[in-house]
């Protein structure tokens, strides 16, 4: 059984169509890529996915269930926090110990030490004690990751954690995320525009444009026809000391171009 | 000054009453106050006291007692910012600057009412500014009922509003009902701001709800902590403010107090102006 299941989904808001017919499902213990330029509805599916948005059409399934059990754990886009919000790296990630339940609480010893050993399984001892709002951009993607793991999903989805992120900052981020998904065995999803800094630990890919996804592993996918007939014009896939580039066929209508179509700027 | 508590003070029954009243008043305020900075809600916390005065102002004129004027004016506000902005929550600032406009013109209008047709006099006094002094007895068990109803609430909210506040989505992910969490956290604030007005005045209640917290946040990084430290301001400046008032009676031979509400605040903005020097000291020392 795999652990995400997403079945021909299709979802629109008003007049447009945001997802069309997707499909792709992802087993325990693997890292997906979710591939695609921005505003190709990313955010939407994995919204979709945690049952935060509606669908049209299809289904989808998590550990068997339609039903959310909320073990998902998410990491969303943009999170901006007041510097002065009275709250460490450590009390942020403690918050996901049984987020859901009313009541205050104590945490026990075995508890805490679960804290420090999922802050040290991101790489965020250092800072565990520095007010979550004056974390750097790498610094609290590691601390929602910790949050995220330490409610022990068995889907993890994240929405663009590299975007921001300075080169040294994207690799540390996606070692530290695969080795999470195999170490604990959970499925990842992560929504990214660009593939190349996946491409080394990515054992599944979902390539997402117009509404339509092409999954498979990145050698099946990410092939000049596959991504052609995605696309619905053709498109080379360049490959270069290991990295990807998918480029599309310069169109002849550039050249010719009607006169009227310049800029009149006296008009 | 002859004594630091002038004569009197703990054998007079208006004033006792007034201690209590306030620490219970600032408790609450406190609490809710931290989760007013948190949620970044000043603004709605801030037109929920206008909306309390026109309650209090249209109680002073039907006869009603001024607590429930006070809450109920705060309930139906944060009602109507919640109907008017659902729609849209970047509308959501626009429809509490509506709601509070028209508040405003109401409580306009009950306090002409009430201070031309009645012989009451002072209304627009203790509506607006306060008169915890002047509180009656039958209000304090009911306000300290309230506050312990608000504290309890607040609770079992505690922990998953913070999530929430910080990140409604990551919240509704693990299950969170963010929505709802807000709307009860709006009825907490509105029963608070109803509190604090009976205190401090409409007007003046929200000084203590945002003063107390907002000091707390910036000494404590811890939320529990700063929870603690704001309750303890908040109490410790009602205190000194209710000392300062009643021992002002004897600082002039005209014999007239200074507000209560007007020492409070003054106290309020002394521990804020306090703990952003601390902080910059501390911060030019790491």
């Amino acid at each position: 059984m795999s652990t995400l299941d997403v079945r021909n989904v299709a979802l629109r808001f008003g007049d447009r169509q945001i997802l069309d017919d997707v499909s792709f499902s992802i087993g325990a213990g693997e890292f997906t890529g979710l591939i695609g330029s921005n505003g190709v509805g990313k955010t939407t599916l994995l919204r979709a996915i945690l049952g935060l948005q509606s669908i049209d059409a299809g289904t989808i399934v998590v550990n068997g269930e339609t039903e959310r059990s909320h073990r998902i754990g998410y990491v969303p886009q943009k999170i901006s926090i007041d510097p002065e919000t009275p709250l460490r790296a450590r009390d942020f990630v403690a918050l996901g110990i049984n987020a859901n339940r009313f009541g205050l609480r104590r945490y026990t010893s075995d508890e805490k030490a679960r804290i420090t050993q999922y802050l040290e399984a991101v790489g965020a001892a250092s800072f565990a004690d520095t007010r979550i709002g004056e974390l750097s951009g790498g610094e609290l993607q590691r601390i929602l990751i910790a949050h995220a793991l330490i409610s022990a999903p068995s889907l993890l989805l994240l929405d663009e954690p590299l975007a921001n992120l300075d080169p040294r900052s994207v690799q540390e981020i996606v070692a530290l995320l695969h080795s999470v998904s195999k170490q604990f065995g959970i499925a990842v999803l992560l929504s990214a525009h660009e593939m190349n800094a996946l491409l080394p630990v990515m054992d599944r890919i979902a390539y997402l444009t117009a509404g339509r996804c092409a999954s498979g592993t990145t050698e099946e996918v990410v092939q000049s026809d596959v991504l052609s007939r995605l696309y619905g014009h053709h498109v080379d896939v360049l490959r270069l000391h290991g990295r990807v580039l998918v480029v599309a066929e310069p169109s002849d209508d550039v050249d010719h171009l009607p006169s009227h179509a310049t800029l009149n700027l006296d008009e | 000054m002859r004594y630091l508590f002038e004569p009197g003070l703990f054998s007079s029954s208006p004033a006792l009453h007034a201690l209590f009243l306030s620490a219970v008043v600032a408790a609450v305020s406190a609490v809710v106050g931290v989760y007013v900075i948190l949620r970044s809600n000043s603004f709605s916390g801030h037109a929920l006291t206008d909306v309390a005065t026109t309650g209090g102002a249209g109680a002073a004129f039907v006869g009603f007692a001024p607590l429930v004027g006070f809450i109920g004016g705060a309930l139906a506000g944060a009602g109507a910012i919640e109907v008017v902005g659902r729609d849209n929550a970047q509308h959501r600032d626009t429809a509490t600057g509506l709601v509070l406009g028209a508040a405003t013109g109401l409580s306009a209008l009950f306090l002409y009412l009430t201070a031309t047709n009645s012989t009451t006099t002072g209304v627009t006094q203790q509506v607006l500014f306060g008169s915890i002094f002047s509180v009656s007895t039958a209000t304090i068990p009911v306000a300290a009922l309230l506050a312990i109803l608000i504290v309890g609430v607040m609770g079992l909210i505690a922990r998953p509003l913070t999530l929430a506040s910080l990140s409604p989505d990551i919240a509704r992910a693990h299950g969170v009902p963010s929505r709802r969490l807000g709307v009860i956290f709006l009825v907490c604030t509105s029963v608070s701001v109803g509190l604090s007005a009976i205190t401090l005045g409409s007007v003046l209640s929200t000084a203590l709800i945002i003063g107390p917290a907002a000091t707390a946040l910036r000494l404590s990084k811890n939320i529990w902590r700063a929870t603690l430290a704001s309750v303890a301001i908040g109490i410790g400046a009602c205190w000194a403010g209710i000392v300062i008032a009643y021992d002002s009676y004897y600082w002039h031979r005209s014999s007239q107090e200074l507000p209560v509400s007007c020492c409070v605040v003054a106290v309020i903005v002394a521990f804020y102006g306090a703990s952003s020097a601390l902080r910059r000291l501390r911060s030019r020392h790491v």
